[in-house]
Protein backbone atom coordinates (compact mmCIF):
# COMPACT_ATOMS: atom_id res chain seq x y z
CA UNK A 1 0.00 0.00 0.00
CA UNK A 2 2.79 2.35 0.95
CA UNK A 3 4.54 1.91 -2.40
CA UNK A 4 1.25 2.37 -4.26
CA UNK A 5 0.63 5.61 -2.39
CA UNK A 6 4.14 6.78 -3.19
CA UNK A 7 3.80 5.86 -6.86
CA UNK A 8 0.44 7.60 -7.11
CA UNK A 9 1.51 10.74 -5.32
CA UNK A 10 4.56 11.08 -7.56
CA UNK A 11 2.40 11.06 -10.68
CA UNK A 12 1.60 14.53 -12.08
CA UNK A 13 -2.09 13.61 -12.21
CA UNK A 14 -2.30 13.46 -8.41
CA UNK A 15 0.07 16.38 -7.81
CA UNK A 16 -0.92 18.40 -4.73
CA UNK A 17 -4.00 16.29 -4.05
CA UNK A 18 -3.27 16.28 -0.34
CA UNK A 19 -2.39 13.42 2.03
CA UNK A 20 -5.90 12.62 3.20
CA UNK A 21 -7.28 12.29 -0.34
CA UNK A 22 -4.21 10.40 -1.47
CA UNK A 23 -5.00 7.79 1.14
CA UNK A 24 -8.61 7.58 -0.05
CA UNK A 25 -7.46 7.16 -3.65
CA UNK A 26 -4.84 4.58 -2.69
CA UNK A 27 -7.59 2.60 -0.99
CA UNK A 28 -9.15 2.15 -4.44
CA UNK A 29 -5.86 1.26 -6.22
CA UNK A 30 -4.20 -2.00 -7.21
CA UNK A 31 -1.30 -3.12 -9.40
CA UNK A 32 -2.22 -4.81 -12.66
CA UNK A 33 -0.33 -6.32 -15.59
CA UNK A 34 -1.40 -7.07 -19.15
CA UNK A 35 0.30 -9.33 -21.67
CA UNK A 36 0.88 -8.11 -25.24
CA UNK A 37 -2.39 -8.22 -27.22
CA UNK A 38 -4.49 -8.67 -24.08
CA UNK A 39 -7.61 -6.52 -24.02
CA UNK A 40 -7.79 -4.24 -20.99
CA UNK A 41 -11.39 -3.38 -21.71
CA UNK A 42 -13.87 -3.80 -24.54
CA UNK A 43 -16.30 -1.34 -26.05
CA UNK A 44 -19.78 -1.47 -24.52
CA UNK A 45 -18.74 -3.19 -21.30
CA UNK A 46 -19.11 -1.60 -17.88
CA UNK A 47 -16.47 1.02 -17.11
CA UNK A 48 -15.46 0.67 -13.52
CA UNK A 49 -11.77 1.54 -13.57
CA UNK A 50 -9.18 3.88 -14.86
CA UNK A 51 -5.50 3.12 -15.24
CA UNK A 52 -2.27 4.90 -14.71
CA UNK A 53 0.17 3.29 -17.13
CA UNK A 54 3.54 2.64 -15.51
CA UNK A 55 5.19 0.75 -18.33
CA UNK A 56 4.26 -0.49 -21.80
CA UNK A 57 1.88 0.79 -24.45
CA UNK A 58 -1.86 0.57 -24.95
CA UNK A 59 -3.84 1.02 -28.18
CA UNK A 60 -7.30 2.57 -28.05
CA UNK A 61 -9.24 0.95 -30.84
CA UNK A 62 -12.58 0.86 -32.56
CA UNK A 63 -13.79 -2.10 -34.52
CA UNK A 64 -15.36 -1.53 -37.90
CA UNK A 65 -16.62 -4.50 -39.93
CA UNK A 66 -15.16 -2.91 -43.09
CA UNK A 67 -11.75 -1.93 -41.71
CA UNK A 68 -11.18 -4.22 -38.74
CA UNK A 69 -9.56 -2.88 -35.56
CA UNK A 70 -8.64 0.77 -36.07
CA UNK A 71 -6.21 2.29 -33.62
CA UNK A 72 -7.31 5.81 -32.71
CA UNK A 73 -4.53 6.58 -30.31
CA UNK A 74 -1.77 4.89 -28.37
CA UNK A 75 -0.97 5.66 -24.77
CA UNK A 76 2.19 4.90 -22.87
CA UNK A 77 4.19 5.33 -19.71
CA UNK A 78 2.76 8.04 -17.49
CA UNK A 79 -0.54 8.31 -19.38
CA UNK A 80 -3.97 7.98 -17.84
CA UNK A 81 -6.27 5.49 -19.56
CA UNK A 82 -10.05 5.76 -19.32
CA UNK A 83 -12.56 8.26 -18.08
CA UNK A 84 -15.83 6.50 -18.84
CA UNK A 85 -16.00 5.35 -15.20
CA UNK A 86 -16.67 8.98 -14.30
CA UNK A 87 -19.53 9.78 -16.65
CA UNK A 88 -22.87 7.95 -16.92
CA UNK A 89 -23.72 5.46 -18.36
CA UNK A 90 -20.32 4.21 -17.18
CA UNK A 91 -19.54 2.06 -20.20
CA UNK A 92 -16.43 1.96 -22.39
CA UNK A 93 -16.64 3.66 -25.78
CA UNK A 94 -13.50 2.05 -27.17
CA UNK A 95 -11.48 -1.12 -26.89
CA UNK A 96 -8.15 -0.87 -25.10
CA UNK A 97 -5.49 -3.42 -25.98
CA UNK A 98 -1.98 -3.78 -24.54
CA UNK A 99 0.57 -3.61 -27.36
CA UNK A 100 3.52 -4.55 -25.18
CA UNK A 101 3.75 -6.04 -21.73
CA UNK A 102 1.98 -3.32 -19.76
CA UNK A 103 2.07 -2.61 -16.05
CA UNK A 104 -0.39 -0.16 -14.61
CA UNK A 105 -2.11 0.94 -11.45
CA UNK A 106 -5.85 0.29 -11.73
CA UNK A 107 -8.14 2.60 -9.81
CA UNK A 108 -11.53 1.27 -8.89
CA UNK A 109 -14.01 3.70 -10.38
CA UNK A 110 -17.03 2.45 -8.43
CA UNK A 111 -15.14 2.91 -5.18
CA UNK A 112 -13.97 6.38 -6.27
CA UNK A 113 -17.43 7.45 -7.46
CA UNK A 114 -18.81 6.60 -4.04
CA UNK A 115 -16.09 8.57 -2.33
CA UNK A 116 -16.63 11.52 -4.68
CA UNK A 117 -20.39 11.51 -3.92
CA UNK A 118 -19.61 11.55 -0.20
CA UNK A 119 -17.03 14.30 -0.53
CA UNK A 120 -17.64 16.76 -3.35
CA UNK A 121 -14.29 18.43 -2.83
CA UNK A 122 -12.59 15.19 -3.80
CA UNK A 123 -15.04 14.89 -6.70
CA UNK A 124 -14.17 18.41 -7.88
CA UNK A 125 -10.43 17.73 -7.59
CA UNK A 126 -10.72 14.59 -9.72
CA UNK A 127 -13.02 16.27 -12.25
CA UNK A 128 -10.55 19.16 -12.65
CA UNK A 129 -7.74 16.70 -13.33
CA UNK A 130 -9.78 14.66 -15.79
CA UNK A 131 -11.01 17.81 -17.56
CA UNK A 132 -7.39 18.76 -18.13
CA UNK A 133 -6.65 15.37 -19.70
CA UNK A 134 -9.84 15.47 -21.78
CA UNK A 135 -8.85 18.93 -23.02
CA UNK A 136 -5.42 17.66 -24.06
CA UNK A 137 -6.88 14.62 -25.83
CA UNK A 138 -9.44 16.79 -27.61
CA UNK A 139 -6.69 19.13 -28.81
CA UNK A 140 -4.63 16.19 -30.08
CA UNK A 141 -7.66 14.71 -31.82
CA UNK A 142 -8.41 18.02 -33.51
CA UNK A 143 -4.83 18.21 -34.79
CA UNK A 144 -5.10 14.61 -36.00
CA UNK A 145 -8.32 15.50 -37.87
CA UNK A 146 -6.64 18.40 -39.65
CA UNK A 147 -4.57 16.00 -41.75
CA UNK A 148 -1.73 18.48 -41.40
CA UNK A 149 0.74 16.61 -43.53
CA UNK A 150 -1.54 16.35 -46.56
CA UNK A 151 -0.84 18.37 -49.71
CA UNK A 152 -2.38 21.83 -49.55
CA UNK A 153 -5.05 22.28 -52.19
CA UNK B 1 23.56 34.06 -59.62
CA UNK B 2 23.58 31.46 -62.40
CA UNK B 3 22.56 27.87 -61.60
CA UNK B 4 25.44 25.41 -61.67
CA UNK B 5 24.70 22.16 -63.55
CA UNK B 6 24.51 19.02 -61.43
CA UNK B 7 24.03 15.44 -62.64
CA UNK B 8 21.50 13.08 -61.08
CA UNK B 9 23.64 10.23 -59.76
CA UNK B 10 20.81 8.35 -58.10
CA UNK B 11 17.06 8.62 -57.84
CA UNK B 12 15.19 6.78 -55.10
CA UNK B 13 11.46 6.64 -54.48
CA UNK B 14 10.87 6.90 -50.74
CA UNK B 15 7.08 6.87 -50.57
CA UNK B 16 4.20 7.21 -53.01
CA UNK B 17 4.86 10.96 -53.43
CA UNK B 18 8.35 11.52 -52.05
CA UNK B 19 11.71 10.84 -53.67
CA UNK B 20 15.39 11.41 -53.01
CA UNK B 21 17.90 12.73 -55.52
CA UNK B 22 21.64 12.34 -55.14
CA UNK B 23 23.44 14.94 -57.22
CA UNK B 24 27.04 15.63 -58.16
CA UNK B 25 28.56 18.65 -59.99
CA UNK B 26 28.57 18.05 -63.77
CA UNK B 27 32.07 19.47 -64.10
CA UNK B 28 33.38 16.82 -61.70
CA UNK B 29 34.70 19.42 -59.25
CA UNK B 30 33.81 19.00 -55.57
CA UNK B 31 30.51 20.30 -54.35
CA UNK B 32 30.18 23.36 -52.10
CA UNK B 33 30.02 22.89 -48.36
CA UNK B 34 26.82 23.69 -46.51
CA UNK B 35 25.54 24.01 -42.97
CA UNK B 36 22.66 21.82 -41.68
CA UNK B 37 19.36 23.61 -42.31
CA UNK B 38 20.39 25.45 -45.47
CA UNK B 39 18.57 25.03 -48.77
CA UNK B 40 19.27 25.13 -52.49
CA UNK B 41 17.24 26.55 -55.35
CA UNK B 42 16.85 23.62 -57.74
CA UNK B 43 16.15 24.51 -61.35
CA UNK B 44 14.39 21.99 -63.55
CA UNK B 45 15.27 23.27 -66.99
CA UNK B 46 12.23 24.50 -68.88
CA UNK B 47 9.90 24.06 -65.90
CA UNK B 48 10.97 26.23 -63.00
CA UNK B 49 12.94 26.59 -59.80
CA UNK B 50 12.05 25.52 -56.24
CA UNK B 51 13.70 25.88 -52.83
CA UNK B 52 14.53 22.49 -51.33
CA UNK B 53 16.46 21.88 -48.11
CA UNK B 54 19.68 19.97 -48.28
CA UNK B 55 19.03 16.65 -46.64
CA UNK B 56 22.24 14.65 -46.86
CA UNK B 57 25.27 14.29 -44.66
CA UNK B 58 27.29 17.54 -44.58
CA UNK B 59 30.47 15.46 -44.69
CA UNK B 60 29.56 13.30 -47.73
CA UNK B 61 30.62 14.20 -51.27
CA UNK B 62 27.17 14.08 -52.90
CA UNK B 63 24.34 16.54 -52.57
CA UNK B 64 21.11 14.94 -51.38
CA UNK B 65 17.58 16.35 -51.61
CA UNK B 66 14.38 14.63 -50.52
CA UNK B 67 11.31 16.16 -52.09
CA UNK B 68 7.60 15.64 -52.08
CA UNK B 69 5.90 15.99 -55.45
CA UNK B 70 3.12 18.53 -54.89
CA UNK B 71 3.00 20.76 -57.98
CA UNK B 72 4.43 21.60 -61.38
CA UNK B 73 8.13 21.76 -60.54
CA UNK B 74 8.35 19.05 -57.90
CA UNK B 75 6.31 16.68 -60.09
CA UNK B 76 8.73 17.30 -62.97
CA UNK B 77 11.58 16.66 -60.53
CA UNK B 78 10.03 13.33 -59.55
CA UNK B 79 10.44 12.18 -63.18
CA UNK B 80 14.19 12.81 -63.28
CA UNK B 81 16.39 9.83 -63.94
CA UNK B 82 20.06 8.99 -63.51
CA UNK B 83 22.18 11.14 -65.82
CA UNK B 84 19.66 14.01 -66.09
CA UNK B 85 20.90 17.52 -65.39
CA UNK B 86 19.46 20.11 -62.99
CA UNK B 87 20.66 23.60 -62.09
CA UNK B 88 21.63 24.37 -58.52
CA UNK B 89 21.98 27.72 -56.79
CA UNK B 90 22.96 27.78 -53.16
CA UNK B 91 23.45 27.00 -50.41
CA UNK B 92 21.22 29.70 -48.97
CA UNK B 93 19.82 30.73 -45.66
CA UNK B 94 20.44 30.31 -41.97
CA UNK B 95 21.29 27.01 -40.31
CA UNK B 96 20.46 24.95 -37.23
CA UNK B 97 22.25 26.11 -34.05
CA UNK B 98 24.40 22.98 -33.77
CA UNK B 99 27.32 24.89 -32.24
CA UNK B 100 25.17 26.64 -29.68
CA UNK B 101 23.60 23.31 -28.76
CA UNK B 102 26.95 21.88 -27.62
CA UNK B 103 26.81 20.45 -24.08
CA UNK B 104 23.02 20.69 -24.08
CA UNK B 105 20.22 18.19 -24.72
CA UNK B 106 18.82 18.44 -28.23
CA UNK B 107 15.22 17.68 -29.15
CA UNK B 108 14.53 17.37 -32.87
CA UNK B 109 10.85 17.36 -33.84
CA UNK B 110 9.87 16.56 -37.44
CA UNK B 111 6.41 16.50 -39.00
CA UNK B 112 5.87 14.85 -42.41
CA UNK B 113 8.26 16.18 -45.05
CA UNK B 114 9.89 18.15 -42.18
CA UNK B 115 12.29 15.29 -41.53
CA UNK B 116 14.61 15.89 -44.53
CA UNK B 117 15.57 19.46 -43.52
CA UNK B 118 16.52 18.14 -40.07
CA UNK B 119 18.53 15.17 -41.26
CA UNK B 120 21.83 17.06 -41.77
CA UNK B 121 21.51 18.37 -38.21
CA UNK B 122 21.05 14.79 -36.94
CA UNK B 123 24.10 13.66 -38.93
CA UNK B 124 26.08 16.47 -37.37
CA UNK B 125 24.89 15.69 -33.84
CA UNK B 126 25.72 12.00 -34.28
CA UNK B 127 29.12 12.74 -35.84
CA UNK B 128 29.98 14.86 -32.80
CA UNK B 129 27.94 12.82 -30.35
CA UNK B 130 30.21 13.43 -27.33
CA UNK B 131 29.68 17.18 -27.59
CA UNK B 132 25.96 16.93 -26.77
CA UNK B 133 23.78 15.77 -23.91
CA UNK B 134 20.73 13.68 -24.71
CA UNK B 135 19.62 13.66 -28.32
CA UNK B 136 15.97 12.92 -29.06
CA UNK B 137 14.16 12.62 -32.39
CA UNK B 138 10.36 12.88 -32.40
CA UNK B 139 8.84 12.21 -35.80
CA UNK B 140 5.18 12.32 -36.74
CA UNK B 141 3.61 11.70 -40.11
CA UNK B 142 0.22 10.82 -41.64
CA UNK B 143 0.32 7.04 -41.99
CA UNK B 144 2.90 4.24 -41.68
CA UNK B 145 3.28 4.31 -45.49
CA UNK B 146 4.47 7.92 -45.31
CA UNK B 147 7.38 7.26 -42.95
CA UNK B 148 10.59 8.44 -44.58
CA UNK B 149 14.04 6.89 -44.19
CA UNK B 150 12.63 3.78 -42.46
CA UNK B 151 15.88 1.85 -42.51
CA UNK B 152 17.86 4.75 -41.14
CA UNK B 153 15.26 5.32 -38.40
CA UNK B 154 15.59 1.65 -37.42
CA UNK B 155 19.37 2.01 -37.22
CA UNK B 156 19.09 5.18 -35.20
CA UNK B 157 16.58 3.56 -32.87
CA UNK B 158 19.04 0.76 -32.20
CA UNK B 159 21.64 3.22 -30.92
CA UNK B 160 22.01 3.70 -27.20
CA UNK B 161 22.86 7.37 -27.54
CA UNK B 162 19.79 8.51 -29.47
CA UNK B 163 16.13 8.29 -28.47
CA UNK B 164 13.80 7.91 -31.45
CA UNK B 165 10.01 8.09 -31.23
CA UNK B 166 7.78 7.77 -34.29
CA UNK B 167 4.04 8.31 -34.43
CA UNK B 168 1.41 8.44 -37.15
CA UNK B 169 -1.90 10.30 -37.27
CA UNK B 170 -3.68 7.29 -38.75
CA UNK B 171 -2.63 3.69 -38.20
CA UNK B 172 -3.12 0.98 -40.79
CA UNK B 173 -4.01 -2.66 -40.06
CA UNK B 174 -0.94 -4.37 -38.66
CA UNK B 175 0.73 -1.15 -37.47
CA UNK B 176 1.92 -1.68 -33.89
CA UNK B 177 3.67 1.65 -33.48
CA UNK B 178 2.36 4.83 -31.93
CA UNK B 179 -0.79 6.58 -33.14
CA UNK B 180 -1.39 10.22 -32.21
CA UNK B 181 -0.05 13.63 -33.08
CA UNK B 182 3.65 14.31 -32.72
CA UNK B 183 3.07 16.70 -29.78
CA UNK B 184 1.99 13.73 -27.64
CA UNK B 185 5.55 12.39 -27.85
CA UNK B 186 7.01 15.38 -26.03
CA UNK B 187 6.04 14.09 -22.60
CA UNK B 188 7.53 10.68 -23.44
CA UNK B 189 11.03 11.87 -24.24
CA UNK B 190 13.69 12.21 -21.56
CA UNK B 191 15.45 15.57 -21.71
CA UNK B 192 16.21 18.46 -19.39
CA UNK B 193 13.91 21.29 -20.52
CA UNK B 194 16.05 23.92 -18.81
CA UNK B 195 19.09 22.89 -20.82
CA UNK B 196 17.63 21.97 -24.19
CA UNK B 197 17.82 23.25 -27.73
CA UNK B 198 14.80 22.25 -29.82
CA UNK B 199 14.67 22.17 -33.62
CA UNK B 200 11.29 21.82 -35.32
CA UNK B 201 10.18 21.44 -38.94
CA UNK B 202 6.73 20.67 -40.24
CA UNK B 203 3.52 22.40 -41.22
CA UNK B 204 3.12 25.71 -39.39
CA UNK B 205 0.26 24.53 -37.18
CA UNK B 206 2.32 21.54 -36.10
CA UNK B 207 5.32 23.78 -35.32
CA UNK B 208 3.17 26.16 -33.26
CA UNK B 209 1.62 23.40 -31.17
CA UNK B 210 4.96 21.64 -30.78
CA UNK B 211 6.59 24.83 -29.53
CA UNK B 212 3.69 25.37 -27.10
CA UNK B 213 3.99 21.85 -25.77
CA UNK B 214 7.76 22.21 -25.35
CA UNK B 215 7.23 25.47 -23.49
CA UNK B 216 4.66 23.77 -21.23
CA UNK B 217 7.42 21.33 -20.35
CA UNK B 218 9.70 24.23 -19.48
CA UNK B 219 11.73 24.78 -22.66
CA UNK B 220 12.26 28.52 -23.24
CA UNK B 221 11.08 30.10 -26.50
CA UNK B 222 14.65 31.44 -26.99
CA UNK B 223 15.99 27.90 -27.25
CA UNK B 224 13.41 26.69 -29.77
CA UNK B 225 14.20 26.95 -33.50
CA UNK B 226 11.84 26.40 -36.43
CA UNK B 227 12.33 26.32 -40.19
CA UNK B 228 9.82 28.33 -42.20
CA UNK B 229 8.63 27.88 -45.76
CA UNK B 230 7.53 30.69 -48.04
CA UNK B 231 7.35 30.89 -51.82
CA UNK B 232 10.72 31.98 -53.15
CA UNK B 233 12.13 33.38 -56.33
CA UNK B 234 15.61 34.87 -55.96
CA UNK B 235 16.65 33.07 -52.76
CA UNK B 236 19.08 35.85 -51.88
CA UNK B 237 17.00 38.65 -50.36
CA UNK B 238 16.39 40.72 -53.50
CA UNK B 239 12.87 40.12 -54.79
CA UNK B 240 10.70 40.13 -51.66
CA UNK B 241 8.76 37.01 -52.66
CA UNK B 242 9.50 35.23 -49.40
CA UNK B 243 8.62 38.14 -47.14
CA UNK B 244 7.43 37.12 -43.69
CA UNK B 245 6.45 40.29 -41.83
CA UNK B 246 9.63 42.34 -41.62
CA UNK B 247 11.77 39.32 -42.44
CA UNK B 248 12.89 37.57 -45.60
CA UNK B 249 12.64 33.82 -45.23
CA UNK B 250 15.46 33.16 -47.71
CA UNK B 251 18.00 35.43 -46.01
CA UNK B 252 16.91 35.85 -42.37
CA UNK B 253 15.68 32.24 -42.34
CA UNK B 254 14.61 29.60 -43.10
CA UNK B 255 15.77 28.70 -39.59
CA UNK B 256 14.41 31.22 -37.09
CA UNK B 257 14.51 31.41 -33.32
CA UNK B 258 10.93 30.84 -32.20
CA UNK B 259 10.66 33.87 -29.90
CA UNK B 260 11.60 36.11 -32.85
CA UNK B 261 8.73 34.95 -35.05
CA UNK B 262 6.06 33.54 -32.76
CA UNK B 263 3.89 36.65 -32.96
CA UNK B 264 4.10 36.61 -36.76
CA UNK B 265 2.99 32.98 -36.87
CA UNK B 266 -0.46 33.83 -35.53
CA UNK B 267 -1.00 36.84 -37.83
CA UNK B 268 -3.29 35.67 -40.64
CA UNK B 269 -2.37 38.60 -42.85
CA UNK B 270 1.27 37.52 -43.18
C1 LIG C 1 13.41 26.98 -47.41
C2 LIG C 1 12.53 25.91 -47.98
C3 LIG C 1 12.92 24.59 -47.91
C4 LIG C 1 12.10 23.60 -48.43
N1 LIG C 1 12.51 22.30 -48.35
C5 LIG C 1 11.77 21.33 -48.89
C6 LIG C 1 12.22 19.97 -48.85
O1 LIG C 1 13.28 19.65 -48.33
N2 LIG C 1 11.43 19.03 -49.42
C7 LIG C 1 10.22 19.35 -50.02
O2 LIG C 1 9.54 18.47 -50.51
N3 LIG C 1 9.78 20.62 -50.04
C8 LIG C 1 10.52 21.61 -49.52
N4 LIG C 1 10.08 22.91 -49.59
C9 LIG C 1 8.79 23.17 -50.24
C10 LIG C 1 8.95 23.24 -51.75
O3 LIG C 1 9.75 24.35 -52.07
C11 LIG C 1 7.58 23.37 -52.42
O4 LIG C 1 6.86 22.18 -52.22
C12 LIG C 1 7.74 23.65 -53.89
O5 LIG C 1 8.20 24.96 -54.07
C13 LIG C 1 6.42 23.49 -54.61
O6 LIG C 1 6.60 23.84 -55.96
P1 LIG C 1 5.75 23.18 -57.12
O7 LIG C 1 5.99 23.97 -58.34
O8 LIG C 1 6.03 21.73 -57.23
O9 LIG C 1 4.28 23.31 -56.61
P2 LIG C 1 3.31 24.56 -56.78
O10 LIG C 1 2.77 24.50 -58.18
O11 LIG C 1 4.00 25.78 -56.33
O12 LIG C 1 2.18 24.15 -55.74
C14 LIG C 1 1.27 23.10 -56.07
C15 LIG C 1 0.35 22.76 -54.92
O13 LIG C 1 1.11 22.25 -53.82
C16 LIG C 1 0.88 22.97 -52.65
N5 LIG C 1 2.13 23.05 -51.92
C17 LIG C 1 3.19 23.84 -52.24
N6 LIG C 1 4.16 23.65 -51.36
C18 LIG C 1 3.73 22.71 -50.47
C19 LIG C 1 4.28 22.10 -49.33
N7 LIG C 1 5.49 22.40 -48.89
N8 LIG C 1 3.53 21.18 -48.65
C20 LIG C 1 2.29 20.86 -49.07
N9 LIG C 1 1.72 21.41 -50.14
C21 LIG C 1 2.42 22.33 -50.84
C22 LIG C 1 0.40 24.33 -53.11
O14 LIG C 1 -0.45 24.92 -52.14
C23 LIG C 1 -0.36 23.99 -54.36
O15 LIG C 1 -1.67 23.58 -54.07
C24 LIG C 1 10.87 23.93 -49.05
C25 LIG C 1 10.47 25.26 -49.11
C26 LIG C 1 11.28 26.25 -48.58
C27 LIG C 1 10.85 27.66 -48.65
S1 LIG D 1 13.19 34.85 -52.37
FE1 LIG D 1 13.65 36.80 -53.10
S2 LIG D 1 13.80 37.93 -51.28
FE2 LIG D 1 13.60 35.91 -50.57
Amino acid sequence: METLERLLSQHPFFKELGGEYMQLVTGCASNVRFEPDQFIFREGTEANQFYLIREGRVALQLFSPERGHITIETLGEGDILGWSWLIPPYSWHFDAKALDLTRAIALDGKCLRRKCEDDHNLGYELLKRFSHIMGQRLESTRLQLLDLYGVRS
Amino acid sequence: MVPRPYVVKRMRKDTVDTFTLELGPKDGRSRFSFAPGQFNMIYIYGVGEVPISICGDPSSSTLVHTTRAVGAVTKAMSKLRRGDIVGIRGPFGTSWPVEQARTRDVVVVAGGIGLPPLRPALYHLLAHRDAYGKVVLLYGTSTPDDILFKEELENWRARFDLEVFVTVDRGTPGWRGNVGVVTTLITKAGFDPTNTIAMIVGPEVMMRFTALELMKRGVKAETIYVSMERNMKCGIGLCGHCQFGPLFTCKDGPVFRYDQIKDLLVKWEI
